[in-house]
């Protein structure tokens, strides 16, 4: 491989799994919200 | 304390303070008559599995490798990242707010939005019927293939031969017409995979959708990631990552080059046809919808460059192995997988195993998707008609099939498969989506609410770029794409078919889908439909302060049924 091929492989590495792992990062950080929504009526 | 539920009656006029007789009455009414929950899936987690399985298909192995190394190889990454930042992710986006918003499948989340859009959602499901219908049988021919892979059945030098003439039995459409003739080989794992998808689509969308998810994208990932390891170890390997990423900064300047860009991006993700509208819909109420599109973005990105690194050294390999350059073996879709690859299993030391891993994946891959496309129709009927789940996915799923069977286990399959598939991906896809965000961004003026509701709940917020992007870039990019399509396809009979082939298949169909999209949408809707009977809308109406829903809240619910909304 020339040397530009790799560096543009490295590139292309690092934006888009680089991404994908900032993605799931800030998505671990921001953890599912409890539903707080109420039940449904049981009285009838 | 936050304000209860705005319950009206059907002059919009406030009910609550019933009589304790007609509120007894109205009760059970109303517990007799009210439709189950809207399913869910289990976790964000497994949404965002799901959302990746549909993302990822086919187009993600076979299509995106060569559509990088044709526009510029390495220097492809600058168009595609750009695509993908200002038109994959902000239409993403609008799909999510669009479904979780109106909580709804296409037809009914765009009725809720206006009366008179509705009919852009069922263009969208019909959109779906078309391509699920051929999609089923791609995934059966790589099930057949992954079968042939480890006994190498084609003979090796046979493999162009043994897909087209032994295996398809592949036929003129100009000698034969449109052919009846049942090629079994095709026609009874066809028929598999219909059964197996109907069993998955039967158990709904945390049993069914949300397991086979689960079980079936690890799997696939893990399954690609030995692939592309082993691809990396075959002699000649690099020079075929060479060829993928050496950069030709020249591509940049040709404005064909960003206009693939955005067209494979847009078709990657799976935006614009209803699907991701649909997902959204079975989203809790407080899920991050910005900061799970943008791992199912990301993710889906990452399972192509993956591909491309593994397509690019087995093309590498094969090029060492023919004395050729890459240039020369370097191919896509149809011909990638059932030609070029089995040439290489063929040629490569432990072949087999690089064919049950790659048709294996694309089986996995191809199934995810079209799992995700039928909940597109399933869902649409289930709002619709009120019906459960069973019974909707076997009126929906059975005449599917059978049209499936009928189409494409004939030996003109290839033909109508081609055909119809360039066809609703240019005046299906692409047009449905031009007329969306037109619709939504210019006629009705929703985005601004859109926008607030994505960023209320969510970890990355859009702002006014997301409006600015959908609104006014998305238009161009996809007018441009549209009419360069319309162009192209005008200009000379696609595929060389003739007139009256693409009048049916092609051209036909794509009008037909509009017409009759626009006549479902003047069908009425049931009192047992959705968008007349949907009390977990009203509640999310009404803990979102958001404005009641004349239809749905027109059955009256008293003042005693009202639900708690102090939390």
């Amino acid at each position: 491989m020339t040397a530009t091929a790799v560096v543009m492989m490295i590139i292309a590495m690092v934006t888009v799994w680089g991404g994908l792992v900032a993605a799931i990062v800030n998505l671990a950080r921001h953890p599912e919200a409890a539903e707080s929504e109420p039940q449904p009526p049981v009285e009838l | 304390m936050a304000s209860s539920p705005t319950v009206s009656g059907r002059n919009g006029q406030p009910t609550g303070e019933v009589s304790s007789a007609s509120g007894s009455l109205a009760v059970m009414v109303t517990a007799t008559t009210q439709s189950p929950r809207r399913e869910a899936f289990g976790s964000r987690n497994v949404f965002i599995l799901s959302a990746i399985g549909s993302a990822v298909g086919l187009g993600n192995i076979w299509r995106f490798p060569y559509v990088a190394y044709e526009g510029g190889g390495g220097a492809f990454l600058i168009p595609y990242l750009c695509a993908l930042l200002t038109a994959g992710i902000p239409l993403l986006f609008f799909d999510y707010a669009i479904g979780h918003r109106f909580r709804g499948s296409a037809p009914l989340a765009f009725r809720r939005m206006h009366r008179r859009a509705e009919a852009l959602g069922w263009w969208q499901v019909l959109i779906c019927v078309v391509i699920a219908v051929y999609y089923a049988v791609i995934i059966a021919w790589a099930a057949m293939y992954t079968w042939f892979s480890a006994q190498l059945t084609w003979g090796p030098g046979n493999e162009n031969d043994f897909f087209f003439a032994d295996f398809l039995r592949s036929a003129d459409v100009r000698e034969v017409g449109v052919s009846t003739e049942f090629v079994p080989q095709v026609g009874v794992p066809l028929a598999v995979v219909w059964v197996i998808v109907i069993v998955i689509m039967g158990f709904g969308v945390k049993r069914g959708i949300g397991r086979a998810n689960t079980v079936l994208m690890p799997l696939l990932t893990v399954m690609f990631a030995i692939l592309v390891v082993q691809s990396l170890f075959l002699p000649g390997a690099f020079d075929g990552l060479d060829a993928f990423f050496a950069p030709n900064w020249q591509a940049l300047a040709d404005p064909g080059v960003w206009a693939s860009a955005y067209g494979h991006i847009f078709f990657s993700l799976s935006v614009a046809f209803g699907i991701m509208v649909t997902y959204s819909s079975y989203l809790k109420r407080k899920t991050d919808l910005t900061g799970s599109g943008l791992v199912v973005a990301f993710a889906n990105s990452g399972f192509e460059i993956l591909a491309g690194i593994g397509v690019f050294a087995a093309l590498g390999f094969m090029a060492q192995a023919q004395g050729a350059e890459v240039s020369g073996v370097a191919s896509s879709g149809i011909g990638l997988a059932f030609v070029a690859f089995p040439t290489i299993v063929s040629q490569a030391t432990g072949g087999s195993i690089i064919g049950v891993l790659f048709f294996g994946a694309l089986v996995f891959a191809g199934l995810t998707s079209l799992i995700s496309i039928l909940e597109v129709i399933v869902a649409a009927l289930q709002d619709k008609l009120g019906w459960g789940r069973v019974r909707t996915t076997l009126t929906v799923s059975i005449p599917l099939a059978v049209i499936s069977m009928a189409l494409f286990s004939t030996t003109t399959a290839l033909s109508v498969l081609d055909t119809t598939d360039a066809f609703v991906n240019a005046f299906g896809i692409m047009a449905v989506a031009l007329v969306a965000v037109i619709v939504v961004a210019w006629l009705l003026h929703r985005l601004p609410a859109l926008k607030e509701h994505l960023d209320r709940r969510s970890s990355f917020p859009v702002g006014w770029v997301w409006m600015l992007l959908v609104g006014a870039l998305a238009p161009l990019v996809l007018g441009y794409l549209f009419v360069s399509e319309i162009i192209a396809k005008t200009s000379e009979p696609y595929g060389g078919y003739p007139a009256w082939f693409l009048g049916i298949f092609g051209w036909g169909m794509a009008i037909a889908l509009v017409v009759c999209g626009v006549l479902l949408s003047l069908l009425p809707w049931g009192d047992r439909s959705h968008a007349k009977d949907d009390p977990s809308y009203d509640e999310f109406l009404a803990v979102e302060h958001y404005d009641p829903d004349p239809e749905t809240s027109a059955i009256t619910v008293p003042a005693t049924t009202q639900r708690g909304a102090d939390a």
